[in-house]
């Protein structure tokens, strides 16, 4: 189909963008990739008057390190994300999550920062940010503000972004250096939504793992951070991780998967990724 | 300054195929639309228009996109290519043959996707494997071949260039 009619605007700089959104109220949406942004348009999912175009304001892309943090501009393509050198050498759980995210012409226009805007459930890059303890970096017109990806994604496409405000980075802390990490997903077709995905964080400790972050996604109404069974992987207790995913994980009925499949499956991806970091491995799927 | 007031159609010059043009699109008019209607290049395949099939896969600034997924105002300034540009140049005239020769295409609906995504895939990947290659296909429907011919012929194409390479 065709999206319905609407006003475009291409602001030259942030603030500029941020005015043409306090100006436009709730009729002015931001378009970053738009990868599910033009999709809605042309379902007629949804109909904003305004789209106010990101991808002309500078400063918005690229990774950069300052210090034990490393920046991702909110207009950084999946694609770029997942190559940037820094990413390959600081944040590997990142770059083995990009080849996951869609598809390469999907990835050579989709941004991380839209991603985070958009909140879907079941994709890659929110659980990931959750993983590893990431910090969306919020520009409203009146202020900066700094939310941990905890608190950033409060339920189906529903995140703390307030009205008028644009994600314009995402702040990882660099892991310590005997982190180790995992990644694994599984879905009905490469490049298809996530049925159950996983991706995890941890430090080695002896034989064991400690400071373990395990974030599921596609398995809520939002990326979760599985506390319980990081509790009882901490304590060697694959088997009680795996059981304690039932209370923590609330998984979607949809027509092609019921919810119990879905709950196995995140139990089997835990199995997979907890017995790679556990070998000391930092292994993508 | 008072940012620019939002439009619903705006002046675009661009790239396309190797030649500047210029034209005045509609803000809701996706790449897709444009290209066809406004320049003919009916090259550009239009199948789901929501990002799935792939058959409006066409390069921008040299990086496979979907045509369907950008507005044609976010054109402006770009390089554009697509199946037609890369056809008169005869970048893909191996790939092309090699689909030929491999029975890649039955309806034909999702080659020039199909090419545009291999063009992207073959200028990374000096020797990828069918598993890459299917990967790299995934977002790119095919309902008649059932992709083995496909990817034999993006294999045999890589091959083919290694081997010309080698020669040199």
């Amino acid at each position: 189909m065709k999206a319905p009619d609407f006003a475009y605007a291409r602001p030259a700089s942030l603030d500029e963008a941020l005015a043409l959104l306090a100006a436009h109220g709730e009729d002015a949406v931001p378009l970053a990739g738009g990868q599910s942004l033009v999709t809605t348009l042309n379902l007629r999912l949804s109909a904003p008057s305004v789209l106010v175009d990101l991808n002309a304001v500078p400063g918005l892309s690229g990774v950069t390190q300052e210090g034990d943090v490393v920046r991702i501009g909110a207009m950084t393509r999946h694609r770029d994300v997942g190559v940037a050198e820094i990413v390959r050498a600081r944040l590997p759980l990142l770059a083995a999550a990009m080849p996951h995210i869609a598809h390469p012409a999907i990835r050579n226009r989709g941004t991380i920062g839209g991603s985070m805007a958009l909140a879907d459930p079941a994709t890659e890059w929110p659980a990931c940010c959750l993983a590893l303890a990431a910090t969306i970096v919020l520009r409203g017109p009146r202020e900066e503000r700094r939310v941990a990806a905890e608190d950033f994604f409060q339920g189906l496409y529903a995140t703390a972004l307030a009205p008028g405000e644009i994600v314009v980075a995402v702040e990882v802390p660099v892991p310590a250096p005997d982190a180790v990490w995992g990644f694994d997903e599984l879905a009905r077709r490469r490049g298809d939504y996530a049925l159950a995905g996983l991706a995890a964080t941890a430090r080695r400790r002896g034989p064991g793992l400690t400071a373990v972050r395990l974030a599921f996604f596609g398995l809520a109404d939002r990326p979760v951070l599985a506390r319980r069974a990081a509790a009882a992987l901490e304590a060697g207790d694959l088997k009680g991780a795996q059981v304690a995913l039932a209370d923590e994980l609330d998984p979607p009925e949809d027509p092609g998967t019921r919810p119990e499949t879905r709950l196995h499956l995140a139990r089997v991806i835990l199995g997979r990724v907890a017995g790679r970091m556990l070998e000391g491995g930092r292994h993508g799927a | 300054m008072a940012p620019e007031a939002p439009q619903r159609e705006r002046a675009i010059a661009f790239t396309l195929n190797g030649e500047s043009v210029r034209c005045r699109a509609p803000a809701r008019t996706h790449l897709g639309d444009l290209l066809r209607h406004e320049f003919g290049l009916t090259g550009v395949h239009l199948g789901c228009e929501h990002g799935v099939c792939g058959a409006c896969t066409v390069l921008v600034d040299g990086r496979a996109m979907r045509a369907c997924l950008m507005l044609a105002v976010q054109a402006d300034g770009a390089t554009v290519e697509t199946v037609e540009g890369l056809t008169e140049s005869g970048r893909i005239r191996d790939l092309q043959d090699a689909f030929h020769a491999r029975n890649a295409l039955q309806c034909g609906y999702c080659t020039p996707g199909m090419l545009v995504t291999a063009v992207e895939l073959l200028s990374e990947a000096v020797a990828p494997s069918r598993e890459e290659i299917r990967d790299a296909i995934s977002g790119n429907y095919c309902r008649c071949t059932g992709y083995h011919a496909i990817v034999d012929a993006i294999s045999t194409t890589a091959e083919a260039r290694r081997s010309k390479e080698a020669a040199e």
